[in-house]
Order: C-alpha cells, then structure tokens, then sequence
C-alpha cells in the first residue's frame, strides 16, 4: 500500500515536471513536423485544400535542384572551415585570455560583444561596411594594403569566405567563453605536477590542457555544425543568398521557394529534409562523439 | 512631423470636401483592416488622410491602415489569406500574383460594385481582372526607362540621349573614359536585372505570341532565347558598377538609385516611381534638375513595337469579408482626381490611373514619362508578374545568374520552361 502511494506520487511529481515543457514540445515541435510532412507530400500554394497530391515528388525535386545542393555544399563549407579556423583561433584567444594579465576583463567582454549583438544588426552593420569602397575597403587602403580588396558580396567566388569572415567575427566569442569555462573547469594541479616533472608550457598546453577541454571542443564542434546548417539571417540581409545562388544556404532555399514563391508544400519538404540531416547528424553525433561526456568526462578524459 | 501635418492640412480638406460629395450611408457601424506598403511619408500619410476623410464623410465607416515593409508585405498576405482572418483591403501588383492569391478564395469579386465609374480607371485596371470580372483596383501605373544625370552625360560629351543600342553603347564607353559608372543596377534585388532581359524580348518578340507564351509560362519562339543572346552581348560591354550582383535597389545611399540620386553613377533602369525613391536618398533635393530621362533605345532587327513599354501598376484588393461593398467604395475614392492628384503632388506616384490628375505634374521629367506613358503601344506587364507567380521568379533568377556571369543565351528561357 505505502509502496504504491510512493509511485502514485512520483507519477505526479514527473507528470507536473516533464507535462509543461512536454506538451509544449509536442505543440510547437512534433505536431508542426508532422503537418510539414504532411503537406510536403503536395504540390500546394498554401490557399484551399490539399487536392494535388504528389508523392515523393517534393522530395526528389529537392535532392536533384543543383541549387539546393549548393546549399548543402556552403554548409558543409561554412562547418569544415569553422572546424579548421575558428576552432584553433578560439582556443588559442581562450589560452590567451585565460593567463593572468593586465586588462583581462575588458579583452574578454569586447571579445564577446559581438556574440550579443543580433544577426539582422550584425548583419546590417557588415553590410554597410563591406559595400565597394566602404569601411572596409578605405581601411585596407589606409593600411597600405589597396591590392587585397575584393568584391567582398559581389564576386560569386568570393562571398562564402566574406560570409564565413563575418560568421567568425560574430561566433569567435561564444567560443571563447566556451573554453574559458572549459580551461576554468580543468584542474590546475595537473599542470602543476606536470610542471614539476619538467614538461614546458608548450608540452603542459598539448598533452593536458587540450585532452582535459576535449569535452568542451566536442560540445562546440556540435553547436557549429548545427549552426552551419541552419545558416540564414545574416546570408539573407546580407545577400540575399546572391549573387547567382553563390551563398545559398538550405534556409534560405526554404524561404525562396516555400513563401517567395508561393510554393509551401515544397517548402515543407525542404524544412523536412533539413530537419532529417539536422537530426541525423545530432543523433549520430551524440551516439559516437559526446557519449562519453556524458558519462563524466574529467576522469575518463585523463585517462585517455 | 508639424511640417508634414501642416503640409497635408489643406490636402485633408480637398479630400474630405470631396469625399462628402460621394457619400453615401452605410448601415452598421464597421472598420475595415488595410493593408498597405506605404511606410514612409508621403505616402503613407495620404492613405492616412483618405481614410480619415472617408470616415468624416461615412462616419459608420472607420479605415485602419497598418503599413507594412514591401519585402514583407507579400508573405504576411499569403499568410493572412490562409487564414480565417485576412485584412478586408490589401496591397497588390495584380497579374500572376493576384491570380495565384485568388486561389484562396479570399479575394473578391468586386465587378458589381464598381462597373459604374471602372471606365474612368480604363486600361489600367487590366490587370486586376480576371474573366471580365474586377478582383481589384490600382492607384498608379508605372513604366520603365532609363534615369540618367544630365551633368554626367555632359561631363562625357554626350549631347542627347541614345535611341539605338549602337548609341547607348557608345555612350557607356564615353562614360567609362571619364571614368564615370555608366549604369548603376540593383543586381542584389534580381527584379532589376530581369528588366533588361524583359525589355530585350519585348523589343525582339511580337506582341500576340509573346503575351500567349507567358500566360502560358511556356516560352517557345526564338525570340525569347534571342533576347538571352542580346543580353549577354549587352553584359560584355561591362556598363555596371563594381560589385553591382551585391548592390540593393532602393535601400541606403549606396543602392543603385542612391547612386544616381548621388551622382555616383550616369543611367539607372528603374520603374517610375525611381524619383521618389531617389529623393529619399538625397537630401540635397537640388539634384532633381539634373536628372532626365529617356525610354530603352530600339534593338535592331526587332519584331515588337519600339515604342512598347514594360510595367505594371500598384493597387488593392478586397476580401470576401463582410464590407467588400464599402472596400470597393473606398477604392473608387482613392483612385479619385482629388486623391490622385494629392499622390502625384507629393511625388508618390508618378502616373496616376485618372488621366485629369496628371495636370498636377510639375517636374518636366516626369511630365516626360507620364507622356510617353500615354503613346506607349502597350504597356507588357513585368514578365515576372506575366508569367504564373512561381515561373515568374524563376525567370528573375536566370536573369539575375546571367547577370553574374552564369548560364547562355537560352538560361532564362530554359529556367521557364522547366519551372512550370
């Protein structure tokens, strides 16, 4: 008897806990999916019923447009050099910033504005300052350095690496604090014994202190690829996807097809594959790379 | 604002006097949702100062206006006339996209309330129906041409401005030795871009097959891949500013008006509603002497009409709410002289759809317009609103990729073909 009112109110208690945030979930995630499913199987405009069905048509329309598979191909862009780039460069600055000098508060929060600021302002801002013979181009010039100017949003072949630049200047600093929190979070007297025994910085940098933020650098690794896949604001403000599709991106393919052209079954079938890749990749991601993370990671990490 | 209120003043009691003349009871009190992409001054303070005369002369009749940006304002209607609760009157550019937004059942038929007084609308109208039924009524009606700067021109040593392609392309080298950007074009936006490849089928193309091959959104006759072939013997000559595929058409200083507004740039082909626009983006207004205009020079060898003209028009629709009787009503007073005449004063338009209120033009560049406006042919809708809404755009962004460097002749035509 007792036993059983134990579980009638742990029952109550997860039902009060997990019911909100579950029934919201299942509102504004699982039943909109589904509905997009639905609807991704029709050639609809989004006006009256859904009468023309069309099978998988959407969906092999999607995979075969080259355009779309540019998108595919500027995410994967944006997350390769994300990984080769701005992963080292975050590290290094968080290493920086986490010894001991003069002014360390006020590096870390300029270092980190940028993250505050929205994408559409931050958007705007790079817009303005990278038009032909804007801010951008008369600082280069001021510098001695007129040769490097570019086309920066014009030239087809340019405007992936502006667009990962500005990506860069806006995401470094969450990847910062990211490490910082990391490198706060890692024991000291490892290095110290480390020390001890002889090793250089550089060899106390390498063997320990980046094995000992490799949770970290896996957490951040996930967050960026997600991120590049779901790239839109400062693409569409900035580019509008242009010049001749050269920055599309899955979003913004989304947006073109299901509202500018009034093609909202197609749309829908361009949100579902976008979801699958997000969701393969999370699911795969979570099985292989932060498994281990989540089953503590300070100790297993230094063992390794 | 006190200027700009002051500055209306006499205009609300033109419109409101007027109003009281065409006055009639309506039985319940009612307020009516409109939807506009009026969201700056003038304009959007004449709309106001309609409805607010509309509801002084039917005071059962209350007109809310909710102005939204015109890069948005398109998927909000989609949305809203999905919904069970769409505006009772909102903004639209008729045609294809029309077309499509009556597919929701949600646009009405307005023919009965408006075929006593649709005549003095006349030809513009077109537009807006469908099947001799009337879907919807303009304001203005705009063509395109070139805007180009006298001062520049002269700086170049160019005496008149071209007629032929041979002409304008003399001219852009003339420009290019003074170091002056010939065109500047809005490529970012890609409409801007396809208006080239428009106007070149226009001038290539003959009028009856080429109006059947885009209603049908099928694009046959050679003439269309000809055009393809113009264009991009157009391109090699390089007239556009650097960088211009990332240029916006009408936002900020360093968009393609505002480089002409700017005296950045010699020639911008834009719609009529371009000195509006530009004057916006200068504040010096002492600009507006020095610009002129002038139509697309004739292609040689060309089927169509030389004196052709590409445009469309901007207007409103009802919905099959409750009021469609009263939004009708509301729309014959703003294509009203009084109204009209209030819009071309202020410059917010440039033709209006009642030919008396053209009077009230005072610039001799758009007296031009408006002139030559009138001696058009015929006036081919945008081929992006001409075609099936989708197609449309697909033609845009072929248009716009050619303009980048990217796909031959037959792109656009292929781009068509394969949307539909």
């Amino acid at each position: 008897m007792s036993r059983r009112r134990f579980d009638l109110r742990k029952t109550a208690e997860l039902t009060l806990l997990i019911g909100p945030s579950l029934g919201l979930f299942v509102l504004f995630v699982f039943v909109p999916l589904i509905t997009a499913g639905y609807y991704s199987l029709f050639n609809w405009n989004g006006f009256g019923p859904l009468t023309k069905f069309v099978g998988l048509t959407n969906y092999l329309k999607i995979l075969g447009d080259p355009l779309f598979q540019k998108g595919i191909s500027n995410s994967l862009f944006i997350a390769t050099l994300s990984v080769l780039i701005q992963l080292p460069l975050s590290i290094a600055l968080a290493l920086l910033l986490n010894g001991k000098m003069r002014g360390r508060s006020v590096l870390r929060l300029l270092v980190f504005t940028p993250y505050v600021l929205s994408e559409a302002i931050t958007a705007v801002v790079w817009l303005i300052l990278l038009q032909p013979d804007g801010g951008l181009d008369a600082l280069l010039r001021a510098m001695g350095l007129g040769s490097l100017i570019q086309l920066w949003l014009g030239d087809p072949n340019m405007v992936m690496w502006t667009l990962f630049g500005v990506c860069t200047w806006k995401y470094i600093g969450f990847g910062i604090i990211l490490f910082l929190a990391g490198l706060q979070g890692s024991p000291e007297e490892i290095r110290e014994a480390a020390m001890t025994d002889g090793a250089n910085r550089w060899q106390v940098t390498w063997y320990i202190t980046l094995p000992l933020l490799a949770p970290t650098i896996r957490i951040w690794i996930f967050l960026s690829v997600i991120g590049s896949l779901q790239l839109f604001d400062l693409v569409w403000i900035m580019t509008r996807a242009g010049p001749a599709g050269a920055s599309t991106t899955m979003a913004t393919y989304l947006i073109d097809r299901g509202f500018t052209r009034y093609a909202l079954g197609y749309g829908s079938a361009v949100a579902i594959v976008l979801f699958i890749l997000c969701f393969a990749f999370a699911l795969v991601y979570q099985r292989y790379a932060l498994r281990r993370d989540n089953e503590g990671a300070v100790t297993r990490g230094a063992e390794a | 604002m006190a200027l700009t209120l002051r500055k209306l003043l006499p205009a609300l009691a033109l419109i409101g006097a007027a109003a009281v003349m065409t006055g009639q009871a309506f039985a319940d009190p009612v307020t009516l949702q409109m939807w506009t992409n009026a969201t700056n001054d003038p304009l959007k303070g004449i709309f106001q100062g309609a409805a607010d005369a509309y509801h002084a002369a039917h005071p059962d009749v209350t007109i809310q206006i909710t102005p939204i940006q015109n890069e948005s304002i398109g998927q909000k209607i989609q949305l809203a006339l999905a919904s069970d609760s769409p505006p009772d009157i909102f903004f639209n550019q008729g045609a294809a996209l029309l077309a499509t937004q009556m597919e929701s059942g949600k646009v009405a038929d307005i023919t009965e309330f408006t075929k006593s007084w649709i005549g003095d609308v006349g030809a513009a109208a077109g537009n807006w129906a469908y099947d001799g039924k009337q879907y919807g009524i303009p304001y203005t009606m705009h063509v395109v041409g070139f805007w180009y700067r006298k001062d520049l021109f002269e700086q170049a040593g160019i005496s008149a401005p071209p007629t032929t392609m041979k002409e304008l392309d003399d001219d852009i080298g003339k420009l290019k030795a003074k170091s002056i950007v010939p065109i500047a074009v809005g490529g970012k936006d890609r409409w801007p871009d396809a208006f080239y490849y428009d106007i070149f089928a226009l001038r290539l193309c003959g009028e009856e097959s080429m109006k059947a091959e885009l209603k049908a959104g099928k694009l046959q006759d050679k003439c269309f891949t000809d055009a393809g072939q113009v264009q991009l013997d157009f391109l090699k000559s390089e007239p556009f500013q650097p960088g211009f595929n990332g240029t916006s058409a009408q936002q900020g200083p360093g968009s393609s008006a505002g480089m002409v507004a700017n005296g950045k740039a010699a020639m911008e082909l834009m719609g009529t509603w371009n000195m509006g626009v530009m004057q916006s983006l200068n504040d010096d207004k002492s600009f507006v002497d020095k610009i002129g205009w002038f139509p697309f020079p004739a292609v040689e060898g060309g089927k169509g009409d030389p004196t052709a003209a590409l445009g469309g028009g901007d207007g409103f629709s009802c919905t099959t709410n409750a009021h469609a009787e009263i939004c009708a009503d509301f729309l014959h007073f703003l294509s009203s002289k009084d109204v009209q005449t209030q819009m071309v004063k202020a410059n917010s338009i440039t033709i209006p759809v009642v030919a008396a209120a053209a009077d009230a033009i005072e610039l001799p560049v758009l007296k031009q317009v408006v002139d030559f406006n009138s001696k058009a042919a015929y006036v081919q809708t945008y081929f992006d609103l001409a075609l099936p809404f989708g197609v449309g755009q697909a033609l845009d962004d072929a248009a716009a990729n050619m303009f980048a460097g990217q796909g031959g002749a037959s792109a656009v035509v292929d781009a068509v073909n394969s949307a539909g």
